[in-house]
């Protein structure tokens, strides 16, 4: 297991960096209709061996349709998927070295969980003692030993999706795709689950796909994830990267919450850029090479865990803006203060503040005039 | 659970005593000792033994018994592909007017389904007899045979085969390892009701039959004509066991595919 040291080893791996690294999968301006409704448009994309993948977006944006062109069960209207350099468009699904979870786990009701896992190595032909010895295999990787003779029924949802997983994981396919496997299990569950996939993914070595449209999930277990609305590709990028620079507004509220202000730019110096809001005053951000011309209408993205409150006036003369508590919402861990910033019928301002004392320590209360504050590495600029 | 009120009870007498008394008699009949159809001569099961004897009935029998074999399985073979067709390719170009044309059958009056199949067979002048009304059978209860296939088809979960594709399976080892096992008691209950159509059925045969092939209904049938004879309630008694049998059969094979597939 990957437990020793698995942070290092995931920054080390950015092939889609390495101009020489050949994609395993590559899609090329692929496109899905049904009738008038695209469900996919022109998506290319390229997942590199060993990758876990995400694939990220609101429901009926096209991410089942999109996983279900690779499995071979929908074929694109236009445009070509490779597979190791070969377009494999025409390839039925049952000669696709790529494996699906379903959604649905879809366990076949009238096989037990063992010959469920055999099924695919049955199609293979592979010699019976050879089966045997791959489903007690699977069976211990997904730690089910001994629920073999079990039918699918007399089976816990996270049992059920174990087995889902280890019939997939069985042919020891090239990709395996999932499609919203947590859906089905309950939080606490959900989270152990996360840990042993991304586990499970790095012994194996096995490239993941993994559609969801929960954000964290997504964080939590991809190397890299890509943010689809209304069937395109929206961002590509690792994580950290969609969350801190999203390209657009779409991006940064579907990932995270964010505080929008409207504004226009009055000086790009250097890194430095300047940014007159109406609702804050003068902004200012560092903004790595800012292709921004003066007086360019743009946005300003503030993450609610980037903002500072206090009761006293800070020191510095920009990147502040006074306010009164309008709603406090305790959730444990965090608690969300919503800020009425520019009078009664101002803007709402969302400030996330770690609870690191008891709650009968902490300082602000409903109606308290207050100020909000930032960094200027914590804006974002996003185009208007 | 509702109780019912007296005049229900009574309705409810009324209407069972009305359906089966007529076959009560006729079960108990068979069991007499007298010759007689209407006067009780004690218990007996001569006629029963009577039955072994009479060699034209038991050809009839025998006859029937084959025919509704080869016709139910026609009928459930052609019936379970049309379901499959309406079940899964959707919307195709005619696909009202084909179900329509499976279908109406079942709502066909038997003497226009035997007349039109006797013309048929008249028009491309072939000999009439064991094979003719097989076809003849095998037509009207495709009709059966498909809705309750396809009443199974409906439920069924369309990734479990997509599941089967996936992990290597052709489109034909995917129907034999994973639809047919899921479909398979609506199929054997479709074949048990194309099987008691036939053996019950007297309209259609006789339009479509011809010289040394008399099923059973028709034998009993022109029995009957001179005159109720015990012999005759016993066959039938048998017969009514035969068809309760498959009945019953069917119905908890359709109860149990629904347990399974769910
Ligand atoms: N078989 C289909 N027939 C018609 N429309 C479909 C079909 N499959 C998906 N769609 C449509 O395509 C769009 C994308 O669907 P889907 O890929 O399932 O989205 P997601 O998985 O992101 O929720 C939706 O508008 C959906 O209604
Ligand atoms: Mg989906």
């Amino acid at each position: 297991m990957r437990r020793s040291s698995p942070g290092s080893l995931r920054r080390a791996f950015q092939p889609w960096n390495d101009p020489n690294a050949k994609p395993l999968i590559e899609f090329r301006g692929v496109t899905k209709r049904f009738g008038s409704v695209t469900a996919v448009s022109e998506v290319s994309l390229s997942l590199y061996r060993r990758e876990f993948f995400a694939l990220l977006g609101p429901s009926g944006c096209g991410k089942t349709t999109l996983m279900r062109m690779l499995a071979g069960f929908e074929q694109p209207d236009a445009g070509e998927i490779l597979l190791d350099g070969v377009d494999i468009t025409a390839v039925p699904p049952h000669l696709r070295p790529v494996n699906m979870m379903f959604q649905s786990y879809a366990l076949f009701p009238h096989l037990s969980v063992a010959d469920n896992i055999a099924y695919g190595l049955k199609r293979e032909g592979l010699p019976r003692a050879e089966i045997a010895r791959r489903v007690a295999e699977m069976l211990a990787l997904v730690k089910l030993d001994g629920l073999g003779k079990r039918r699918p029924d007399q089976l816990s949802g996270g049992q059920r999706q174990r087995v889902a997983l280890a019939r997939a994981l069985a042919k020891r396919p090239k990709l395996l795709l999932l499609d919203e496997p947590m859906a089905a299990l309950d939080r606490k569950l959900r989270e152990a689950t996360q840990f042993e996939l991304m586990d499970l993914q790095s012994e194996l070595g096995t490239t993941f796909m993994v559609v969801t449209h929960d954000q964290d999930e997504a964080m939590t277990m991809a190397d890299r994830m890509a943010v689809m609305d209304h069937g395109g590709l929206v961002q590509i990028g690792p994580p950290d990267v969609i969350y801190e620079a999203p390209v657009n507004r779409y991006v940064a509220e579907f990932v995270g919450d964010i505080n929008v202000l409207e504004g226009k730019v009055v000086a790009v110096e250097g890194d430095l850029v300047r940014i007159e809001t109406a609702l804050a005053g003068m902004v200012e951000l560092d903004e790595e090479a800012p292709a921004l011309s003066i007086g360019a209408a743009v946005l300003v993205g503030l993450r609610p865990e980037k903002i500072d409150l206090s009761h006293d006036e800070p020191a510095q003369s920009f990147n502040k803006v006074a306010g009164e508590i309008w709603d406090i919402g305790y959730l444990g861990d965090v608690t969300m203060i919503q800020v009425m910033v520019g009078g009664d019928s101002g803007r709402l301002i969302k400030v996330a503040l770690t609870n690191r004392t008891r709650r009968a320590a902490r300082p602000f209360a409903w109606e308290d005039r207050v100020w909000l504050s930032w960094d200027i590495e914590a804006g974002l600029v996003l185009p208007r | 659970m509702k109780r019912l009120g007296p005049g229900l009870i009574l309705a409810l007498v009324v209407g069972f005593a009305f359906l089966y008394l007529p076959i009560l008699a006729l079960v108990a009949y068979s069991f007499n000792a007298s010759r007689l159809v209407t006067v009780w001569g004690g218990f007996s099961t001569h006629w029963y033994g009577a039955l072994l004897s009479n060699q034209p009935l038991l050809d009839a029998a025998w006859l029937s018994l084959r025919l509704a074999f080869v016709s139910a399985t026609l009928a459930t073979g052609l019936g379970a592909l049309a379901a499959l067709a309406l079940a899964r390719h959707g919307r195709f170009r005619g696909r009202l007017l084909f179900s329509g044309m499976v279908l109406a059958p079942l709502v066909m009056p038997e003497v226009i389904t035997g007349l039109s199949l006797l013309l048929l067979f008249v028009a491309v002048d072939v000999e009439r007899g064991f094979w003719t009304v097989t076809i003849a059978h095998a037509t009207f209860s495709l009709g059966f045979a498909c809705i309750v296939v396809q009443a199974r088809l409906a439920g069924f979960d369309r990734s479990l085969e997509e599941a089967a594709r996936d992990l290597g399976a052709t489109p034909l080892v995917t129907f034999w390892t994973v639809t047919l096992p899921l479909i398979w008691p609506a199929v054997a209950a479709a074949w048990m009701l194309a099987f008691t159509l036939s053996l019950d059925d007297l309209v259609i045969a006789s339009f479509t039959t011809g010289p040394g092939a008399t099923t059973l209904p028709m034998r009993l049938y022109s029995a009957i004509r001179l005159g109720v004879s015990p012999e005759i309630n016993a066959a039938c008694t048998l017969m009514i066991g035969a068809v309760a049998l498959a009945v019953i059969a069917a119905s908890l094979l359709l109860k149990r595919g629904q347990a399974v597939g769910g």
